[in-house]
C-alpha cells in the first residue's frame, strides 16, 4: 500500500504549482486585498511546492524499499 | 476586488466572494483525489477487521493526525472562529483544558484497556464489562447522536457554502455528502483515515494565511490587544483566566469552576475518551504503543488549533471596519459570527490562495463527515446489527453490511441536515446533545475501568439516569428560564456555560447513581474482569523503551506546553 503521505506529496505539489504560477502572473497586477503588497500567495506557492517536493520525493514508490 | 467587498458588504449581499478559475481548479482537483483514494484503497478493504479498524496497521503519527481531524470539522473550524468573535480568547480554553489532560488520560490510562480487550467500538467494551443491555443502549444513543451531528455539520457547511460562494445549498449538501459516501464506503476506516491525514495538511495551509497576515496588519499580538481594547472598551476578551472570579466579570458568562469542572473535567474527558468518531482512530494503531501515543501526538496539534481557528475570531474582533451579529440578527448588509473565518479569508487571500483557504473548510466538512459515518457504520453492524439482527455471519456479511450502513449514514445525514434547518441555534442544538450523551457515558466507562465494585445493572441505570437527567434539565430550562440560575448556578450564564454545567450535574448523577445500585447488586466474577479493569488487566512494560520512545514522556510534553500557555495567556 503507498503511504498516505506521498498522496499528501503530490496534491501539495500539484497545488504549488497552480498558487505559484497565479501569484507570478499577479506580481504587475496585485489583487485588490490587504497586504497584497507582501505577494502572499508567491510565498505560500514556494511553501507548498517544498512540502509536497518533499513529501513525494521522500515516500517514492519504491524509494523507501530500496533503501 | 475583495476589499471592496469587506468594506461594503450590502453590494453584494447574496454572495461574499468570488471564485477565480484557479480556485476553483484546486477544489475540482481536491475532489478527484479523495474520490481517487476511495478507489486505490478499495482492494485493501477485504475483512471486517481491516475496513471498520483499518487493519489495525496505522503508525502513531497517522492515528494521531486522523484522530485530531475527524474532530476538525467544518462547524469545529467556523462555529469555534465564531465563538472567539463573541467570547474572545475564552474560546481557547476548549483548545487547551479540554485537550490536556483528558487526551493524555486517553493515552496513558483508557486506551491500554481499549485496545488490550480487543474491542472494536465504546459500546463493545461497555458489552464486556457490563453486559448486553448498557451496550445497546449506549449503541443506539450513539448512532442516534452521530447521525444528528454528521447532518448539523453537513447543513452549516451548506449554509456558508450559500452565504460565502452563492452555491445552492442542495448542491452544497448533495455533491460533498456524496463524495464522502462514495470514498467511505469504498475504502472503510482506511481511506477515511487517509483522507483525514490529507484534510489535515489542507486545512492548515489552507487558513494559515489569515493568522500571519491579520497578526502582520494588527501589528503583532500587542497591536492586536489595543485594537480589541479599542473596539469593545475591553481587556476581557485578551485574558483567559484572570476574569473567571465572577459569572459576569467575562464575555462567556461562565465561573473558572465550569471551565475547570464541567469542560476541562466532564466534558473534555468525556468527548476525547468515550466519542467512538475519535476512539475509533487510535484503535486503528498498529500497537499498544501507536495507539497510547495516537492522542498524545493529536494533543500537541489540538493546542496549536487555536492559532487558525480562534486568532481569526480576535483579529476579526480587533479588524474588521464593521460589527458582526447574531445569526438571529442577520438582515440585507450584515454578516454573523459564523462567517467570521470566510470573510478573513477574503481579507487576505487572492485568487490561488482563496481556492485553497475555501478546500480547507471543505476539508473540514469531510473530514468531519467521514468521522461520524465509519463510526455509524462500526457501532451499527458490531454493536447492533450483529447481536440483535444477524448473529452468525460470514466476515464478508458484515464487510456488506458495513458499506450499506456508510450510505444509510450519509442519507440520514442527509435528511437531519434538512431537519436542523427548523432550529434556530445550531450551535445550542449540538452542544446540547453533547451533554445528552457523551457526559453520562464517560461516568459509565471510567467508573467500569477504576472500579472493580461497579456491576452490570449500575452500568445500565446509572447511564440512563445521566442522559435522561441530562435531557430533562434541558427541557426545564427551556420551558422556564428561571432555573438556570439553578442549573448553572447563575441567571448570568450564557448558553456555554449552561452547557458546561448541565454535563457537569449529568456525569454526577450517573456517577452517583451507578455507584449506589451497585452496593445493592451482584458484582461481575474478577475472572469476567481480566482485561477490563484496573487491578486486573496486565499492562507491556514500557521500562525497556528510551525515554523519548515512551508515551508517558510524550504526556508530561503536554502538560508543560499547557502550563506555558495558560501562563502566557493569563
Amino acid at each position: 500500500m503507498l503511504p498516505v503521505w506521498f498522496f499528501i506529496g503530490v496534491l501539495l505539489t500539484i497545488y504549488g504549482v497552480i498558487i505559484l504560477v497565479t501569484a507570478l502572473g499577479e506580481l504587475s497586477h496585485p489583487p485588490e486585498v490587504v497586504l497584497a503588497q507582501y505577494h502572499p500567495a508567491l510565498f505560500a506557492g514556494i511553501l507548498l511546492l517544498l512540502i509536497g517536493g518533499f513529501y513525494t520525493f521522500w515516500f517514492w514508490p519504491g524509494r523507501r524499499k530500496k533503501q | 476586488m475583495a476589499l471592496t467587498i469587506l468594506m461594503a458588504p450590502a453590494i453584494r449581499a447574496n454572495r461574499l466572494i468570488s471564485l477565480s478559475p484557479a480556485d476553483l481548479l484546486i477544489i475540482v482537483i481536491y475532489f478527484a483525489t479523495v474520490l481517487g483514494i476511495g478507489f486505490y484503497l478499495r482492494r485493501y478493504a477485504k475483512t471486517s477487521k481491516d475496513f471498520f479498524l483499518a487493519g489495525r496497521e496505522m503508525s502513531a503519527w497517522v492515528a494521531g493526525l486522523s484522530f485530531l481531524s475527524a474532530n476538525l470539522g467544518a462547524l469545529e473550524l467556523m462555529g469555534w472562529a465564531a465563538a472567539a468573535y463573541q467570547y474572545g480568547i475564552l474560546a481557547a480554553h476548549f483548545y487547551w483544558i479540554a485537550a490536556f489532560p483528558s487526551m493524555v488520560f486517553l493515552g496513558l490510562v483508557m486506551m491500554p484497556f481499549y485496545y488490550i480487550s480487543k474491542t472494536h467500538s465504546v459500546p463493545g467494551y461497555l458489552r464486556l464489562r457490563y453486559g448486553e443491555a448498557t451496550r445497546a443502549l449506549s449503541g443506539i444513543s450513539f448512532a442516534f447522536m452521530t447521525v444528528l451531528m454528521s447532518g448539523i455539520n453537513m447543513y452549516a457547511m451548506a449554509i456558508v457554502m450559500k452565504v460565502v460562494l452563492g452555491w445552492n445549498i442542495h448542491f452544497s449538501i448533495w455533491v460533498s455528502s456524496l463524495t464522502v459516501a462514495a470514498y467511505v464506503t469504498l475504502g472503510g476506516l482506511f481511506s477515511a483515515i487517509f483522507n483525514e491525514v490529507l484534510q489535515f495538511f489542507l486545512i492548515w495551509l489552507g487558513v494559515l494565511v489569515v493568522p500571519i497576515l491579520g497578526l502582520m496588519e494588527a501589528g503583532g499580538w500587542s497591536g492586536l490587544v489595543v485594537k480589541i481594547h479599542q473596539r469593545v472598551h475591553s481587556n476581557d476578551y485578551v485574558h483567559l483566566w484572570s476574569t473567571l472570579g465572577t459569572f459576569s466579570g467575562n464575555p462567556m458568562g461562565v465561573h473558572w469552576t465550569g471551565i475547570v469542572f464541567g469542560l476541562g473535567g466532564v466534558i473534555a474527558f468525556g468527548y476525547w475518551t468515550t466519542d467512538f468518531l475519535v476512539v475509533q482512530r487510535a484503535m486503528a494503531a498498529k500497537d499498544l504503543r501507536s495507539a497510547k501515543l495516537a492522542p498524545i501526538i493529536a494533543a500537541y496539534f489540538k493546542m496549536v488549533v487555536p492559532l487558525i481557528v480562534i486568532l481569526p475570531g480576535l483579529l476579526a474582533l480587533g479588524l474588521l471596519p464593521f460589527r458582526l451579529v447574531p445569526e438571529s440578527a442577520v438582515r440585507p448588509g450584515l454578516h454573523s459570527y459564523n462567517e467570521v473565518l470566510p470573510l478573513m479569508l477574503a481579507r487576505y487571500a487572492g485568487p490561488g490562495l482563496l481556492g485553497l483557504g475555501v478546500t480547507a473548510l471543505i476539508a473540514g466538512f469531510m473530514s468531519g463527515m467521514a468521522g461520524n459515518v465509519s463510526a455509524f457504520a462500526t457501532v451499527w453492524t458490531y454493536d447492533i446489527y450483529q447481536p440483535y439482527i444477524r448473529k452468525s455471519e460470514s466476515d464478508a456479511h458484515y464487510v456488506r453490511v458495513g458499506r450499506w450502513c456508510t450510505i444509510l449514514g450519509v442519507i440520514l445525514s442527509i435528511a437531519t441536515a434538512y431537519f436542523v434547518t427548523q432550529f434556530k441555534s445550531i450551535m445550542d442544538y449540538m452542544q446540547a446533545l453533547v451533554s445528552f450523551f457523551i457526559a453520562p457515558l464517560f461516568g459509565t466507562v471510567i467508573l467500569g475501568m477504576i472500579w472493580r465494585r461497579a456491576t452490570p445493572k449500575a452500568g445500565f441505570w446509572g447511564l440512563l439516569a445521566g442522559t435522561v437527567s441530562s435531557i430533562a434539565m434541558y427541557a426545564l430550562v427551556k420551558a422556564n428560564p428561571a432555573y438556570l440560575a439553578v442549573i448553572a448556578l447563575s441567571p448570568d450564564a450564557k448558553d456555554m456555560a449552561e452547557n458546561l454545567y448541565r454535563a457537569l450535574w449529568s456525569w454526577i448523577i450517573c456517577v452517583l447513581v451507578t455507584v449506589i445500585v451497585s452496593l445493592f447488586t451482584t458484582p461481575k466474577p474478577v475472572e469476567e474482569l481480566t482485561g477490563l479493569v484496573y487491578g486486573y488487566t496486565k499492562f507491556p512494560d514500557d521500562g525497556g523503551l528510551p525515554l523519548y520512545k515512551r508515551p508517558v514522556f510524550w504526556g508530561a510534553g503536554v502538560a508543560i506546553f499547557f502550563i506555558i500557555l495558560q501562563w502566557v495567556f493569563w
